[in-house]
């Protein structure tokens, strides 16, 4: 149904109507202006010049505009000893970020569509203890994965850090998918069990398709841990395979006297970016995906 | 070519018991018509026989082969689903070709069979159609496209026109009897409507609560019912069933029925029933008169055994070719089936003739035949 246009659905008139409208608007603005304060004010500060910061107010717009914080972030700002910016970090994050997430969507999508319409005996329990793992909170793991990545010749790699992510972000993936598939007729399936399909058959041309609301979500979702994650990127890389998060943090740190709030906030905007531009560009779905059970036939 | 074979099948749903051991031999080209009252367990046994439920207890064959655990792709079906479960993402043609891609058929006879299919089932227009943009009655079709354009060797069918207006459900029946005249495999049918039943079905099998009743052609099962269930699930409207009690006047057997406010009536058996009746001497019985057996006195053909009697008319309701007179009798309202022209409004004496010859008797304890 959330596909429907809801827009020809007749709707109350009058007075008492439009105050009300207008009242929630205006609600909902000072509700938007007081969540972008922050942003904007980011934003401002990363286009001005270091005298201007120290001249004007934090809150004011930039007099002349430039971007010289902004390149300075990217290609030359001090990370630790290494200058060339937050640079060679970002590549580290989009490659690690990019199969973290696929192998963990593609492996919770097969999960969930097991756990559901293939059920075996101990489904239930299995899926219990999938659950399970989505409770540990992230510290409890680090001296045991550490140990892992070490056994495995993982350590400090890029590798490890995605063979962490895709066990931690199972958990989730697995219980999205799970709750998609489970609002799923078993019809359909049977369906296409009868017309001779097999697992994989039905899996990648029935089920998978069916399932794009509960992919953007879970691809959001994953996206935004992975990427924002620092906890894991700090622990299991060292220097030049840390992930944007860890430089960012080391961006700031890294002391030459003065502190350049505006190649701070450049910097920051830039580590934030793409999760910002995957809620844009998916973030349609991300509502659909949130009512999806509700679509059937 | 194949027959179906069940023999002692059971179902459990963890602890409840579904199909309570059903024994069903259905000839190759048979076309079998499953009726019973919702929740009876028919979908059910068409998912046994699919394979797409696990058979707790028993056996069953498809064309002489033991199939218990063959998964349901390679027991050669084609299966119409209740629910349709038509694939969301694909178009209406993908969904029809769905099955002959998954089984590597040539484009070529899959674009005739679409083709084909199509026209019969009037949805040309709608292939390159999502099923979410399908009326109900249009997704039936396309489901029913679906197992048809295969031509496996046995069809299963759960309610397939259920959704469909009085004109396209008329002519979607004549189309699947003549494809089955045409293809001759055989076909299991699940259906609520009677008069499907009746002019689909080789044979009937009547369900109830995880049993089979009665399993016999359609003359059989309405005019041989063999208890009280098969009488009243047969039949629009259903068999009167009168409660009398079985005596002897005057060298004939009567069924002699009261009524508290009105004169008792005693309805002579016909010299056939004679018989069994005399074993029963005295006893409880239920006498089964379907509504055409009762009509306007002298209305028909004279015939034998023929017993006239008077009742106010207390409801009447025009069918169009039939005007059904309802009186009050033992305790229930009887359903009498006059032509329109001798209809007569409520509250008026009125002046029935039943057929004695087609009165069916039924022990009141048992619910059996006698
Ligand atoms: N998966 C299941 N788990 C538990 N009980 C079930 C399950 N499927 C069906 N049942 C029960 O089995 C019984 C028979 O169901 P079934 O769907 O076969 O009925 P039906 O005869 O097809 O009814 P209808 O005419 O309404 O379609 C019902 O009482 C139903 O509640
Ligand atoms: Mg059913």
């Amino acid at each position: 149904m959330s596909r429907k246009n809801l827009s020809g659905i007749v709707q109350q008139k009058g007075t008492q109507h439009v105050v009300m409208r207008t009242l929630l608007f205006l609600t909902l603005g000072v509700f938007c202006l007081y969540y972008l304060i922050p942003l904007i004010v980011m934003i401002a500060t990363s286009l001005k010049s270091l005298e201007e910061i120290r001249a004007g107010s934090l809150l004011s717009l930039p007099q002349k505009v430039t971007f010289d914080a902004w390149t300075k972030a990217w290609s030359s700002a001090c990370v630790g000893v290494r200058c060339d910016g937050l640079q060679p970090f970002f590549w580290n994050s989009v490659a690690m970020v990019v199969p973290a997430v696929t192998i963990s969507t593609i492996l919770g999508a097969l999960n969930g569509y097991a756990l559901t319409k293939w059920r075996f005996p101990g489904a239930d329990i299995i899926f219990a203890l999938i659950l399970f793992g989505a409770f540990i909170p992230f510290q409890v793991i680090l001296l045991p994965m550490a140990r892992t990545l070490g056994v495995l010749g993982l350590a400090g790699t890029i590798p490890g850090l995605i063979l962490v992510h895709v066990i931690y972000g199972l958990a989730f993936t697995t219980l999205f998918f799970r709750n998609f598939f489970i609002g799923v007729s078993s019809g359909i399936i049977q369906a296409a069990q009868i017309d001779g399909a097999g697992f994989f058959g039905i899996f990648f041309r029935i089920v998978l398709p069916m399932s794009l609301p509960a992919i953007v979500v879970t691809v959001i979702w994953q996206f935004t841990q992975i990427w924002n994650d620092f906890l894991f990127g700090i622990a299991f890389t060292v220097g030049d395979s840390n992930p944007v998060t860890v430089a960012l943090n080391n961006v700031v740190n890294t002391s030459t006297g003065v502190k350049e709030y505006n190649v701070d906030m450049a910097a920051a905007i830039i580590a934030a970016l793409p999760t910002l531009a995957v809620y844009v560009i998916a973030g349609a779905y991300f509502v659909r995906g949130l009512s999806a059970g509700a679509v059937k036939g | 070519m194949s027959d179906i074979r069940l023999e002692k099948v059971t179902k459990n749903f963890g602890a409840t018991e579904v199909i309570k051991g059903i024994d069903l031999a259905i000839d190759p080209g048979e076309f079998v018509v499953l009726v019973g009252p919702s929740g009876c367990g028919k979908s059910t046994l068409l998912n046994l026989i699919a394979g797409l439920e696990t058979i707790t207890g028993g056996d069953i064959y498809i064309g002489g082969k033991r199939v218990n655990d063959t998964p349901p792709r390679d027991r050669d079906i084609a299966m119409v689903f209740q629910s349709y479960a038509l694939y969301p993402t694909k178009t209406v043609r993908n969904n029809i070709t769905f099955g002959m891609v998954s089984r590597n058929i040539p484009k070529a006879d899959q674009d005739a069979a679409v083709q084909e299919i199509s026209t019969l089932l009037q949805i040309e227009r709608l292939l390159s159609r999502k099923p979410g943009q399908l009326s109900g009655g249009q997704r039936q079709r396309v489901a029913m496209g679906r197992a048809l354009v295969r031509k496996p060797d046995v069809f299963l069918f759960d309610e397939p026109l259920s959704n469909l207006d009085a004109k396209l459900r008329i002519e979607m029946r004549t189309e699947i009897k003549k494809l089955h005249q045409r293809l001759g495999k055989t076909i299991v049918y699940v259906t609520h409507d009677q008069i499907e039943a009746m002019t689909l079905a080789s044979r009937i099998a009547v369900m109830d609560n995880g049993h089979i009743r009665q399993f016999a052609d359609p003359a059989t099962i309405y005019e041989d019912p063999v208890d009280l269930f098969v009488a009243g699930f047969m039949g629009s409207p259903p068999m009167n069933m009168i409660p009398g009690k079985i005596g002897a006047q005057d060298g004939q057997y009567v069924v002699s029925t009261s009524n508290p406010d009105e004169a008792p009536l005693d309805f002579p058996l016909p010299p056939a029933l004679y018989e069994r009746a005399s074993a029963m001497d005295g006893r409880d019985v239920i006498l089964g008169l379907r509504p055409e057996a009762i009509f306007a006195a002298g209305t028909e053909l004279p015939g034998a055994n023929r017993f006239i009697f008077e009742r106010p008319v207390s409801v009447v309701e025009p069918t169009g070719p039939d005007t059904m007179i309802l009186f009050h009798h033992a305790g229930l309202d009887v359903v009498a089936r006059v032509r329109p022209e001798d209809s007569r409004p409520e509250g008026t004496l009125f002046s029935f003739e039943a057929d004695m010859e087609k009165a069916k008797l039924f022990d009141a304890k048992t619910t059996l035949r006698i």
